[in-house]
């Protein structure tokens, strides 16, 4: 079907764009959260190499150590706050071409959303997790996911301020919301998507070690050259489909991952 | 007998906190052997090798032979008291402040004649009494006469207490409740009667049991404490430094790697990043408030007390990374232990053997019971004491690393513990 | 043993004392200066002409006599530097005098000088010697209160001695002071005043410690020949002793190194000990001075309460001592307090005493006593003084 946009020249499209976001008719989200030394991050046994937290020190503050300015330094593990897995992350993925965040072609760091809504099954489950049936569910309103896209789990995990409540541990270990093995499967072989994205701390749920296989986001999406989005918030001010993801990870030499700002450009609220 | 020491009343706010003037500090090098001595809680007195004759003052010559061969030997202390006098002037600063004072004059059974600071527990002379040595709030060694037998509050003496750093009513951070023996030095405070034990505890979201058991004791209370994070650091600092009389610094990462056993820095890292810059962390945000309090009437500011390790001395290859960082650790402490100095606050570091925990599942026996280890350091504060050694291993270790430290070195490369 | 040669021919001559003040803002070095100026005056001895030089001070530092030479324009063929506190008076006396008599030196001044300011005490103990540093001065007393407060009481429980018996000595010390136009204390002094006083290291109260002051004391040695030239009344010395660290095998000082010498100090003199007409003890507290009636032989040890309640110590007493108040009422000028019962020793053998004079005095024994290190003051001393034959 021929659209609007094919009889435009690429100039009146962006220029539409910038047009559209300065009236506010196209808005820009905030899809990230606040890097602090507080915010938790991904907990491993301890007889594993850990992934470190965020933490920062001054290097001066207009003081004696740098009368005229302020400025930090800080640390912290490629998978740390808000950010993007690479397929190179996962053994699965490790030989693909193009699988750093270095490498990956950037035009996959702008792309269409869908957002399906678990958020009242994870009120009462935090284990809960996204089943074929739900894909299905909302493909029936909203239409088909269509290939190359994100698909973002909402949950309104991120609502959860306390540090202990986002991690949810118990002597069990984790307890938080992910995709089932099936249902990464279906995303990957049947929707062709672009990666998953999660608000808890990581893609899988927190008892994923014990599906079949382990960590199945992990498995099937980096192992077909797919991406991941962790520690996700306001997915609940996007529409469940038509936002635009703009997630563009540093660029580390061979880097697994990073620390990133995740946008969302949606339209005004009717 | 001496009065039992009684809760003190809530201190005036408007009222300037009084500061730490240093009782006078100044020893030669060789009376500085009897400080040694006493920071590891005994009294040590030269005596000739020649001729047996026991010196003091300290010096460089026996006073009876010439012979420069003397060496320094435990004493039991034991003599009579001559004189006793009650000052009621002073030029000094630190008495003037603290008057009356007693003091004795003891001739030791051993042969010298001693001045010393007197319990206010031993009686007028002629009566037999027992000498020992203590560290004054200058840091330096003092000799005491104790009575023989002391009654029950003896430790509450006024003159005691100066040279001590009793918890008993005094308010006590203690860094890392979530480990075993993080809660074994929680009880045996508040078993030694510190009103407020404040325990520090990081990564909330993970539990590591037993924290709900001391959490529920009145005088606990539990504080967010991440030693790793400069933020939190400062942040507790600032809500209750200015309360702290004892700060426990027991959090530590253990972890049994040397070079060769596990690839990359992260595993070292994360042992240096809490056992030394976490102290460096803790130190310069609750040092000073500390400082500042140490004359703050008879429960004020009074020490800091650092959970290091007998691998501090001599590196104990198998936990190669982690004995490192603890050597690192002890020199900083030395470092602390002489910004303290002014202010009077004693610096104690503990260097035990292997503890029974997780972390030394290997290690053969002889190992350090939590509960142990947190009466040594209760113990370590009542005494007034600097360097600790608890447990036979450390013991042992010591011995051998005085006699010999290369040897050592060799012993424990080639795995003999 | 072979006797020690006399000290004939050798004259002590020119009491001088620059008068005491609590504090000043001058050094050691101005009171020197005012001692040696005075000395030239009353002797007709030239600066130039003097030759020899013995000086006790401690607040001298960083100098020492060598130091004191250039800064007075001395040209000394014969320098002691003694620092030796109560004890440098007798002390110096002997060596100018064996100095005079060899011919090493022909006018030797001595002189004793001190400065005190507001913190002086405290500095000069805080380094007084090594022993102190290390095991008297941790002790809190700030002083050597509480040292003599333990051989204070030690002899107290020992001989029986109580607080009045120490009292009498303070008493009669401070009437003999009411004539001393130098003295610090001018007022009298009534025996319940002395035990009434506030405590400061019981059993020491306050009238047991002398108050530290600054000035100076000095006399000139010369031959008597020399003195006659000049014509200088003079005194002569029939004896003197000198003892360091003596009974160090003491567990707490009951007797001091007079004792050890004693017998020889008489003999050189030829008199035994009620031959005496006045003596000047060292009293920085009254319990030394009880020790020296009993170790230079006036009584038996443990005696001296018995003695000092027998007999009256005022000018005009049984048993004269301290003639001109002693420190306990003059005031201790440093280092000057080995020098008073010097200076006041030579003013009452050459009938210059004024109304301290003690009536037909022909012997006086001035008794030195100083340097407390640790837990008793190490130098002892004493000299007999006479009139020329």
């Amino acid at each position: 079907m021929t659209t609007t946009t094919e009889l435009m020249s690429t100039a009146e499209i962006l220029g539409g764009l910038v047009s559209a976001m300065s009236t506010g008719r196209i808005r820009v989200i905030d899809l990230t959260q606040t890097l602090t030394p507080d915010f938790p991050q991904i907990a491993l046994p301890p007889e594993m190499g850990q992934c470190w937290p965020f933490r920062i020190e001054e290097v001066s503050k207009y003081d004696e150590r740098g009368p005229g300015w302020y400025w930090n330094n800080f640390s912290c593990g490629e998978h740390t706050g808000t950010h993007f897995d690479a397929p190179i992350h996962w053994i699965s993925g490790r030989d693909l071409p193009n699988n750093s965040v270095d490498t990956i072609p950037v035009q996959h760091f702008v792309a269409p959303a869908c957002v399906i809504d678990c958020s009242p099954q994870v009120k009462d489950d935090p284990d809960y997790l996204l089943t074929i049936e739900d894909i299905e569910q909302y493909e029936s309103i909203h239409g088909r996911i269509p290939k190359g896209a994100w698909v973002l789990m909402r949950t309104d995990w991120s609502k959860r301020q306390d540090p202990e409540a986002y991690q949810n541990f118990d002597e069990t270990g984790q307890h938080t919301p992910g995709p089932s093995a099936e249902a990464v499967r279906f995303l990957v072989e049947h929707r062709d998507v672009l990666g998953f994205g999660s608000e808890a701390i990581g893609t899988d749920a927190g008892q994923g070690y014990h599906l079949r296989p382990p960590y199945p986001c992990h498995y099937y999406m980096h192992g077909a050259g797919r991406y991941g989005l962790q520690c996700l918030s306001n997915l609940d001010l996007l529409p469940p489909a038509g936002a635009v993801l703009i997630c563009p990870p540093l660029k580390i030499e061979k880097g697994s991952g990073s620390p990133l700002r995740v946008l969302a450009l949606i339209g005004a609220q009717p | 007998m001496t009065m039992p020491l009684m809760r003190p009343k809530r201190k005036n706010p408007v009222l300037r906190t009084r500061q730490m003037n240093l009782p006078p500090w100044a020893r030669g090098r060789v009376a500085l052997g009897i400080t040694a001595a006493a920071a590891e809680g005994r009294f040590e007195l030269q005596t000739c090798e020649d001729c047996g004759t026991v010196q003091y003052p300290p010096r460089e010559a026996c006073h009876k032979c010439l012979s420069p061969r003397l060496h320094w030997r435990e004493q039991s202390g034991e003599g009579e008291l001559l004189s006793s006098t009650t000052l009621y002037h002073s030029n000094d600063l630190f008495f003037r402040e603290r008057l009356p004072w007693r003091l004795g004059l003891v001739h030791l059974d051993a042969g010298p004649t001693l001045m010393v600071h007197l319990h206010g527990e031993v009686g007028d002379a002629p009566t037999r009494v027992r000498v020992g040595a203590r560290l004054d709030r200058a840091g330096q060694a003092v000799l005491i006469g104790f009575p023989n037998e002391g009654s029950p509050h003896m430790a509450d003496d006024k003159m005691l207490r100066e040279m001590t750093s009793d918890p008993k009513f005094r308010k006590v951070l203690v860094t890392d409740g979530k480990t075993e023996v993080g809660q074994a030095i929680v009880r045996a405070l508040v078993k030694a009667g510190a009103d407020i034990v404040w325990v520090g505890h990081a990564e909330p979201w993970k539990k590591m049991g037993g924290l709900d058991d001391i959490t529920a004791l009145p005088q606990v209370t539990l504080v967010p404490l991440d030693l790793t994070n400069g933020r939190s650091v400062s942040e507790l600092a600032g809500e209750i430094g200015g309360k702290v009389d004892i700060v426990i610094n027991n959090a530590e990462v253990h972890r049994s790697f040397g070079i060769g056993a596990r690839r990359g820095t992260d595993v070292a890292k994360a042992e240096m990043d809490i056992n030394y810059f976490g102290l460096l962390r803790l130190a310069q945000e609750f040092g000073p408030a500390l400082k500042g309090r140490s004359a703050d009437g008879v429960t004020g500011s009074t020490a800091w007390v650092n959970l290091l390790s007998i691998y501090a001395l001599s590196n104990f290859p198998p936990h190669g990374t982690f004995s490192a960082s603890k050597a690192a650790a002890h020199s900083l402490a030395q470092c602390l232990r002489a910004e303290m100095r002014p202010a009077g606050i004693r610096v104690i570091n503990l260097f035990p053997g292997p503890i029974d925990d997780e972390w030394n599942q290997h290690t053969p026996p002889p190992k350090l019971g939590a509960s142990t280890l947190a009466n040594a350091i209760v113990k370590a504060l009542r005494d007034g004491v600097e360097d600790v050694y608890p447990g036979d291993v450390a013991q042992e270790w010591l011995e051998r690393w005085r006699d010999n430290p290369k040897i050592l070195e060799r012993e424990l490369a080639a795995g003999g513990g | 043993m072979k006797r020690r040669q006399s000290y004939e021919g050798v004259a002590v001559a020119v009491p001088v004392t620059v008068p005491y003040v609590r504090y000043s803002t001058r050094t050691a070095h101005w009171f020197l200066g005012q001692a040696i100026e005075a000395l030239v005056q009353a002797s007709g001895v030239k600066k130039e002409q003097i030759d020899g030089l013995c000086v006790s001070s401690f607040s001298l530092a960083p100098d020492t006599a060598v130091g004191v030479t250039q800064h007075l324009g001395l040209s000394p063929r014969w320098l002691d530097h003694m620092p030796t506190g109560g004890a440098s008076g007798v002390m110096c006396l002997r060596r100018a005098a064996r100095a005079v008599q060899s011919g090493d030196a022909d006018v030797v001044a001595c002189v004793a000088a001190d400065t005190n300011h507001v913190d002086s005490f405290r500095q000069t103990l805080g380094s007084f010697s090594n022993f102190a540093r290390d095991a008297t001065y941790p002790y809190g007393s700030g002083g050597p209160n509480s040292i003599f407060a333990f051989i204070t009481a030690h002899y107290m429980r020992t001989f029986g001695a109580t607080r009045e018996d120490f009292g009498r000595i303070a008493v009669d010390q401070r009437t003999n002071a009411l004539k001393n136009p130098h003295a610090m204390f001018k007022k009298p002094l009534t025996l319940d005043e002395y035990i009434a006083a506030r405590p400061i290291s019981d059993p020491i109260h306050l009238f047991d410690c002398v108050m530290p002051c600054a000035g100076a004391e000095a006399f000139l040695v010369m031959s008597e020949e020399r003195a006659r030239d000049l014509g200088l009344a003079h005194v002569v010395i029939r004896g003197a002793i000198e003892r360091h660290n003596a009974y160090s095998e003491d567990p707490v000082m009951t007797r001091g190194g007079w004792r050890m010498d004693r017998d020889d100090l008489y003999a050189q003199a030829g008199v035994a000990p009620a031959a005496i007409d006045f003596v000047q003890t060292y009293d920085d507290y009254p319990v030394i001075v009880m020790m020296q009636f009993e170790d230079l032989g006036f009584c038996e040890k443990g005696e001296g309460s018995a003695f000092v309640q027998s007999h009256t110590m005022t000018n005009d007493g049984s048993f004269p001592n301290n003639t001109s108040g002693g420190q306990l009422s003059a005031g201790q000028a440093g280092a000057a307090g080995g020098f008073l019962g010097m200076t006041e020793a030579i003013r009452q053998l050459t009938d210059t005493a004024g109304p301290r004079t003690v009536p037909d005095a022909q012997l006086g024994l001035v008794a030195g006593f100083g340097m407390v290190t640790y837990d008793r003051c190490l130098c002892t001393g004493a000299v007999i003084l006479g009139r020329p034959s």
